[in-house]
């Protein structure tokens, strides 16, 4: 592996960085002097530029051969203890080249709708401020040549989030939901805490303690047969750091954070929660995909908590009424599906999603927040309907995606779904039922998908007078993005266009370096039937068909009531849909109450014995002192008046010696001569 | 019974008796009169043991110096003095019993030690050897209490005039 | 002289200091102890020149007394002069009186 030192990947992730700092000091008295056109021009303009550079490194990755497309900028040494070295250092190699194309362009088109949508704010300033800190922080997190470096980046996109999730803090439900966002990504945090230091250590027990990512291929053999409390080492690592992927890509049991996560902008929404952040914990586990290779069990968990997330998911979609939850929920069933891809060793498979992902996701938010804006803030899509004559383009756009994310051939999404399936199928550590499980979240996909579009776009409006009035499209900055988007939802799926249909899968071809380590195990050389795939890709496009037609009947044609199946059962079924399965009411009950408890405990703990403790100390202190001080008082006093007492007596008695009377000094002499003589005659 | 020894007897028993009214006389004036018997006495013993110059020194001194010295301050004083204490006595008990003690121990002392006698002196003037042991033996003794004597003088005449500057001032 | 031995002369010094010795205890007259201690002088000069007498063949005993007068003297001047003064401060001679040094 050939390694090309530069010395301008630097400014990817430094000209967000700026445009933050400049934002987040200078923001106000810029917004002040300027107005919104200086800040959205301040902002917009570092990440277009950073697209730019991202475009640059992408053609210098081309000139280079492909067993050597590695380009490292080394920035600055950061950590050098003993065997521990982590340097400030940045790598662009295929992988995270796709990633920095999609976050700065994706993300530059997000930062001008937002110039649009947050039209109007008090603090539009301090939005595109935290907006530019967390494309810093993405940027960082792939750019990262070692473990520790991602993770600064980690952090740094899990606290943009709540900062941007709590954006109209005024709420008390926004900053809940922002709160929550990052505590739960903390517990993940944790997970991930722990798989570095598990592989730092199991390698530096064989002498080879690294960090950054080549260092760690390199040596990953030596610590293939070394154990840790009864785990191989391989397996347990990646578990913890498969927590962590859990926590930001919001998987079960870690994805409560992402429904509540859509109380913030929609811009937000759409970058960081469809497009960008959750995608990071599949690019974790693409970047170490040496690693989960080794770990077989680790492959399975990872693949069965990505189907049963996938159908959770689209289960709890299909009877939503608030459009963003619709959408948070997909996001959550799509990360899905990029977990199985990445569990059965298809890793360019689950990238590839992960890309056309990107584009449909955030068109699909932005549509929606279009809608938001031109209905008044109204989100409920039980009081929408017909504003496909009102906002064509918005319409259009939705459509598009729609299509993509329901699997329509030849939509991007086809072909990355449908690889991600036929993987699961046929890979060596795939299973037909991990497939069945995903034609039928596909299943679903496609329908509650239409059933958005037929809620929102068709039918007779449903709306308030008042808000009726007011539908207008919205204003260029927002559709502009759209337009693009959704012709991105519709032509890259042609760059991985599989081989079993006449296309040259350019987009495999280029991530292969980085996973010729990983793929050792996955086999796509493995059961090559073509007449298999063709099968399998037809069963699954019929899967989805029949899903759209059943959306069509419920709320297009109106032929059946959706109400009457709500009803079915008494509506404990519909309820518990509704209700997300009372899964964040568990929670509550019995993470939060525990840890309540346990507090409590503990305080009453410190209150009662810790304090008690002390306190009793301090009595008993008094108590001595108090002795000490009756002790020095009465007996030491008492002797030293005492004394001075008995000097007084003494003296008094004695000064009456002191007669003044010369008769008694001569007695006195007389009485002392004779003594003397007396002695003297003895 | 020799001639001597009767008028030795009688000098002594004459000195004892004036000491007797110096001591036991009530009236000052009365033991200063005593007092000169008894310097009288005491030359006389003076005499009997052939210390001529000595016995005359006493009279001189002693009796025309002192003793009217002595009479003139108690003159002086007795004038105003109260009568009643001027010469009461105080404590006669214990000052018997001291006395009496003491005189017990050096009476004992006196008759219980076997006195070596030496030879005797020479019977004659005694004024010659006094002379010369004076300025041989013992001038410095002699010098040295003429310096005595004169510190005693400026001393009584600085006491009293002292006085006598504060009485006026 | 025959019969008159040294103890004669003893005795009568101790008489005299006896008789001394009782006046300075007994007087309350200032003047009354000085005289008291005249008396003690002298029978230590009788003591003097009997020893100087019977014990020894010299007058050393005789310039004793002298020395002994001439103090005596000087002392009785002195005292006397004090006598006067304490008469003045005091108007009187009583010793009991002067007892302003007393506790």
């Amino acid at each position: 592996m050939e390694l090309t030192a530069v010395s301008y990947i630097r400014w990817i992730p430094a000209l967000p960085l700026i445009g933050a700092v400049l934002n987040g000091f200078a923001g106000a008295g810029i917004q002040r002097r300027f107005g919104e056109r200086g800040i959205a021009i301040l902002a917009c303009a570092p990440v277009l530029l950073a697209f730019a550079v991202s475009v640059q490194a992408f053609l210098h990755l081309l000139s280079l051969e492909p067993e050597s497309r590695f380009l490292l900028d080394r920035v600055a040494g950061w950590i050098d203890i003993g065997t521990m070295k982590a340097d400030i250092a940045f790598l662009v190699d295929p992988l995270s080249c796709v990633m920095i194309l999609v976050i700065t362009g994706i993300g530059g088109l997000i930062h001008i709708y937002a110039t649009g949508y947050m039209h109007g704010d008090q603090a539009f300033w301090r939005f595109f401020a935290y907006l530019n800190l967390f494309t810093f922080a993405m940027l960082t997190l792939v750019l990262g040549d070692n473990l520790l470096i991602m993770f600064v980046g980690w952090e740094g996109v899990g606290l943009c989030s709540f900062a941007l999730i709590g954006f109209w803090w005024t709420d008390h439900k926004n900053t809940t939901a922002g709160n929550k966002a990052f505590i739960v990504n903390r517990i993940g945090d944790f997970g991930f805490l722990l798989g570095i230091f598990l592989i730092f250590w199991s390698l530096d027990s064989h002498g080879h303690g690294a960090l950054a990512f080549r260092d760690i291929q390199h040596h990953a053999g030596s610590i293939a047969d070394m154990h840790f409390w009864g785990w191989p080492v391989a397996t347990l690592a990646t578990l913890f750091l498969f927590v962590g992927a859990t926590g930001k890509s919001a998987q079960i049991p870690l994805y409560v954070w992402l429904p509540d996560a859509m109380q913030g902008p929609t811009p937000v929404s759409a970058l960081i929660h469809a497009a960008t952040m959750v995608t990071a914990g599949v690019y974790m586990i693409a970047r170490m995909n040496f690693l989960f290779a080794m770990a077989p069990e680790t492959l399975a968990v990872v693949a069965g908590i990505g189907a049963a997330t996938a159908f959770f998911a689209a289960t709890i979609g299909l009877v939503q009424n608030d459009i963003k939850r619709v959408l948070a929920y997909s996001t959550v069933s799509q990360l899905g599906y990029m977990f199985i891809a990445m569990g059965v060793g298809a890793w360019t498979a689950g990238v590839f999603h992960l890309v056309t992902h990107a584009f449909f996701k955030a068109c699909l938010f932005l549509g929606s927040g279009s809608v938001i804006h031109g209905m008044s803030n109204e989100q409920d899509m039980r009081k929408m309907g017909g504003l496909r004559t009102k906002m064509p383009i918005t319409f259009w756009t939705f459509l598009i995606a729609t299509l993509a994310i329901a699997g329509t051939p030849l939509t991007a999404g086809f072909f990355s779904k449908d690889e991600i399936l036929w993987k699961a199928w046929s890979s060596e550590y795939g299973s037909p039922v991990l497939w069945v499980i995903g034609v039928a979240g596909a299943g679903m996909t496609a329908c509650y998908m239409f059933r958005q579009v037929f809620m929102t776009f068709f039918g007779e409006c449903r709306a308030d007078p008042d808000v009726r009035e007011h539908i207008h499209e919205s204003p260029a900055a927002m559709t502009m993005p759209l337009v693009i988007l959704a012709a991105g939802s519709l032509l890259v799926g042609f760059l991985g266009v599989p081989e079993f249909l006449g296309g040259s899968n350019h987009f495999h071809a280029w991530l292969a370096p980085v996973f010729e380590h990983g793929s050792h195990g996955a086999a796509h050389h493995g059961h090559h039937d073509v007449a298999m795939e063709w099968t399998l890709m037809m069963i699954s496009v019929a899967v989805a068909a029949t899903g759209v037609f059943i959306a069509y009947l419920f709320y297009f044609r109106q032929s059946f009531s959706a109400a009457r199946v709500a009803a079915i059962g008494g509506g404990g079924p519909h309820r518990l849909l509704l209700n997300k399965y009372y899964i964040d009411e568990i929670y509550n009950f019995v993470v939060v109450g525990g840890t309540l408890l346990i507090s409590r405990f503990l305080a009453w703990f410190d209150g009662a014995i810790v304090d008690g403790i002390v306190n009793a100390t301090a009595a008993i202190t008094r108590g001595v002192s108090a002795f000490n001080g009756l002790f020095d008082s009465r007996v030491v006093d008492a002797l030293v008046n005492l004394l001075a007492n008995r000097t007084y007596a003494l003296g008094t008695r004695l000064r009456h010696v002191q007669t003044g009377g010369i008769n008694a000094y001569l007695y006195v002499i007389v009485g002392a001569v004779t003594v003397v003589l007396l002695a003297r005659l003895m | 019974m020799s001639l001597a020894v009767v008028l030795f007897y009688a000098f002594a028993i004459f000195t004892v008796v004036c000491a007797a009214g110096v001591a036991f006389s009530p009236n000052v004036v009365y033991s200063a009169f005593a007092l000169m018997g008894t310097l009288l006495g005491v030359a006389a013993m003076y005499v009997f043991l052939a210390a001529d110059f000595l016995a005359l020194a006493q009279v001189l001194v002693y009796i025309g110096g002192i003793l009217v010295l002595m009479l003139f301050a108690v003159m002086l004083t007795h004038r105003i003095a109260n009568v009643n204490i001027s010469n009461r006595s105080v404590g006669r008990l214990p000052a018997l019993l001291v006395v009496g003690g003491i005189t017990m121990i050096m009476g004992r002392a006196i008759y219980r030690t076997s006195w070596v006698v030496g030879t005797e002196l020479p019977d004659g003037p005694s004024t010659y050897a006094i002379g010369t042991g004076f300025l041989g033996t013992y001038v410095l003794p002699f010098e040295l209490a003429s310096f005595v004597l004169l510190a005693v003088l400026v001393g009584a005449v600085a006491i009293s005039r002292k006085e006598l500057r504060d009485a006026q001032g | 002289m025959v019969g008159i031995s040294l103890e004669h002369f003893l005795t009568v010094g101790l008489l005299l200091f006896a008789l001394g010795l009782y006046t300075v205890l007994t007087r309350r007259n200032a003047i009354g102890i000085l005289m008291g201690v005249e008396l003690i002088l002298n029978s230590a000069n009788i003591n003097y020149v009997a020893f100087a007498r019977y014990g020894g063949s010299s007058t050393d005993g005789q310039i004793f007394a002298i020395f002994v007068i001439m103090l005596a003297a000087a002392e009785a001047a002195v005292g006397l002069a004090i006598v006067l003064g304490i008469y003045k401060n005091f108007d009187s001679i009583d010793v009991e009186a002067t007892d302003t040094l007393r506790y």
